[in-house]
């Protein structure tokens, strides 16, 4: 789960991290009102998630309240890569002597946590990764022991900082490194962390993502999710048990199991045909997984025919077929629909479905070419 | 012959009064497995499909001399259980749970590595040597005892390609599932090691999906490690960057992880990988024949 970068600033501030001070505007006049507070200059920032937004126009600076107000309605409603600007954070302007990046993350191969700073600040992180990678500091955090003082000064020094500045950047790295583990993030960036000319540490702008299925132990981070974000379908899909992601092309595809639903997907593709979506029904698929299943791929009106894909294994096909039979009967398919069932009870379950005039083929790649051929019919 | 499981081993159910830990222990013991304990705090005296429940798993080691441990306790309570079952001296350790937090999973890791026990999993259909042991979730009737190795990180796609590969009369040596999460006890590397060692399998088919750099990995070993034949599928040519596919660790991210790459780095170290889960026993039968 994503959070904006207000959010990430409040909960960084919350583990002490010192951030710029910053109000979220959802009007023009709203910003207009808060930069005449902060007074001087300001940043009108949109709040998405999505990078890029300094390229799409979505930060400007201002330097009076009118030209707040101004700023703030040139990028609300601003469609940045796919995603409506509904708020602004507006920030005090800063005065910026260095800019640093600073961010956690986990280090999949190595099966721990990192912490990596670069001297490059304010400059995306992959772009000095893939032209100077030497110029990115990483530590590892000990499993048992955690991200230790000498590693965070060792950082700092590296980094080339004054010696004055040593301590105050270590206790910042060590305090993003606490956020990650406490708020079970999957990535905590402070870019830029900058030094003002007055010699502070500030964190200018942050970016948070949390790990799903830590949620249970966050009801805080839960209460952060922005509904606007995200792909309404997706959400229904997940109170119901469900993984759904949207896709762009015209093959609905219903599978048990996300391996299996990613195969499916790509022999749609082999056979010629594009998925309109991802989607696992989780373990079972009684009748009213395989019912929601259908409301949420018929939602989509580019879906043109249906793959079911079973591969029964403690689900009995049987059971399976009952169910699609069932969620026929309860939404009405306007649309062809393709069926394999193989596995735990696949022959009964073919009886059943053949019975109610459903065919069943009995190999994934039959299906997915017929399904393409009736898409396309 | 196989790895890790086998006639001999002795398996212990943590969460074993659950509704799935009872059902399939039910279902492993229907399959011949010898399951000599079960787990759950303050449920000693009972039994569930004619096995033993204990307190701790301290004391049903001590009474019982299992070896192995399968878990089904809910993901909140999969860190715990693991660290239990690795102190009472299991040294195989099979955890099926999903949604086990990866940040708890950075000490179980290390834990377990130091301990010198192996884990498997979390988040996986667990692993079985056909007609001795099914220690996980899998539906025994679809294996064949055999000669291939198989090694996945997926559920139903390694059911789909064990199909296959028995009703193309390619029986298993082990099929081990090792899971789809960002930290998993066992890489495709540590089994296929396991794989190459073991006289009696005779070729290796691996399944790898979209996400992290495992499949990479083991391209790199296989190119110097490994002389079976092998085929392999990699699951999620079609999906988009940026959004998690079902399991956790499945994401493209920052360009990396998808599965051109891992097609590509396969291939270059001799692995025909297969365009549908259907070829991988015609890639295999070729390979094994070349």
């Amino acid at each position: 789960m994503d959070v904006h970068e207000y959010q990430a600033a409040e909960i960084l501030a919350r583990h002490g991290v010192p951030v710029n001070p910053g109000q979220v505007a959802t009007s023009p006049d709203e910003a207009g009102a808060i930069a005449r507070q902060f007074g001087g200059t300001v940043a009108i920032k949109a709040q998405v998630h999505t990078g890029g937004r300094g390229k799409a126009g979505g930060i400007k600076l201002a330097h009076s309240p009118d030209e707040a107000k101004a700023a703030a309605a040139q990028i609300l409603g601003m469609d940045i890569r796919g995603h409506v600007v509904n708020k602004v954070l507006v920030v005090k302007g800063a005065e910026i002597a260095k800019e640093i990046y600073l961010g956690v993350v986990l280090d999949r191969p190595a099966r721990q946590i990192l912490v990596m700073a670069s001297a490059e600040g304010g400059v995306e992180i992959e772009q000095v990764a893939k032209e100077s990678p030497e110029k990115i500091i990483q530590r590892r955090a000990d499993p048992m022991l955690g991200f230790l003082p000498y590693q965070a000064r060792e950082i700092a020094f590296a980094l080339g900082l004054d010696s004055k500045l040593v301590n105050g950047f270590a206790s910042i790295a060590l305090k993003l490194y606490e956020t990650y583990v406490k708020e079970d993030a999957t990535l905590v960036e402070i870019n830029p962390l900058i030094i003002t000319k007055s010699g502070e540490w500030l964190a200018l702008d942050s970016k948070m993502s949390f790990d799903d299925n830590a949620l249970f132990r966050h009801a805080q981070t839960e209460e952060m999710r922005d509904i606007a974000e995200e792909n309404p379908t997706e959400l229904d899909a997940r109170h119901s048990g469900i993984s759904f992601v949207k896709l762009d092309g015209d093959i609905g595809c219903i599978v048990n199991g996300a391996g299996l639903a990613m195969a499916t997907m790509d022999a749609v593709k082999l056979y010629g045909g594009e998925p309109a979506n991802f989607l696992d029904v989780g373990g079972g698929a009684k009748a009213d997984q395989v019912a929601k299943a259908f409301t949420l791929v018929t939602a989509d009106p580019n879906v043109r025919a249906i793959l079911i894909n079973i591969f029964g294994g403690i689900t009995r096909g049987d059971e399976v077929a009952e169910g699609i039979k069932e969620a026929m009967e309860r939404v009405k398919l306007d649309v062809p629909l393709v069926v394999r069932l193989s596995g735990t009870n696949a022959e009964e379950g073919k009886q059943i479905l053949a019975d109610a005039g459903i065919s069943a083929t009995d190999t994934m790649d039959e299906a997915a070419e017929q399904v393409v051929k009736q898409a396309h019919a | 012959m196989s790895i890790l499981v086998d006639s001999s081993t002795r398996l212990l159910v943590q969460g074993i009064t659950g509704r799935e830990g009872s059902f399939h222990t039910q279902q492993m013991v229907e399959y011949g497995t010898n399951v000599v304990a079960g787990v759950t705090p303050g449920k000693q005296g009972e039994q569930v499909a004619g096995v033993p429940v204990f307190d701790t798993v301290a004391d049903a080691v001590a009474k019982t001399g299992a070896n192995a441990a399968i878990i089904y306790v809910p993901a909140r309570f999969a860190p715990d259980a693991i660290y239990e079952s690795v102190a009472a001296g299991i040294p195989l350790v099979v955890c099926i749970t999903e949604g086990v937090p990866v940040v708890d999973m950075v000490p179980v890791y290390a834990y377990v590595k130091e301990k010198g026990a192996r884990l498997i999993g979390p988040n996986c259909p667990g692993l079985i040597t056909p007609g001795q042991a099914k220690v996980g979730i899998m539906p025994g009737f679809i294996h064949q005892p055999g000669k291939v190795g198989l090694v996945s990180r997926s559920g139903t796609l390694t059911y789909e390609v064990v199909d296959a590969l028995t009703k193309a009369g390619l029986g298993q040596s082990t099929a081990v599932g090792i899971g789809g999460d960002p930290i998993i006890g066992s890489s495709f590397v540590d089994i296929l090691k396991l794989f190459q060692d073991d006289p009696e399998t005779e070729a290796i088919v691996m399944l790898g999906e979209i996400g992290g750099s495992d499949e990479e990995e083991a391209a790199t070993f296989i190119k110097k490690h490994v002389t079976k034949p092998m085929a392999g599928f990699i699951a999620g040519q079609t999906a988009p960057p940026g959004k998690r596919m079902g399991h956790a660790g499945a994401i493209i991210s920052g360009g990396s992880g998808t599965a051109a790459d891992k097609i590509k780095a396969l291939e270059s170290a001799g692995v025909g990988v297969a365009r549908s889960p259907s070829q991988v026993p015609v890639l295999l039968k070729e390979a094994m024949q070349a």
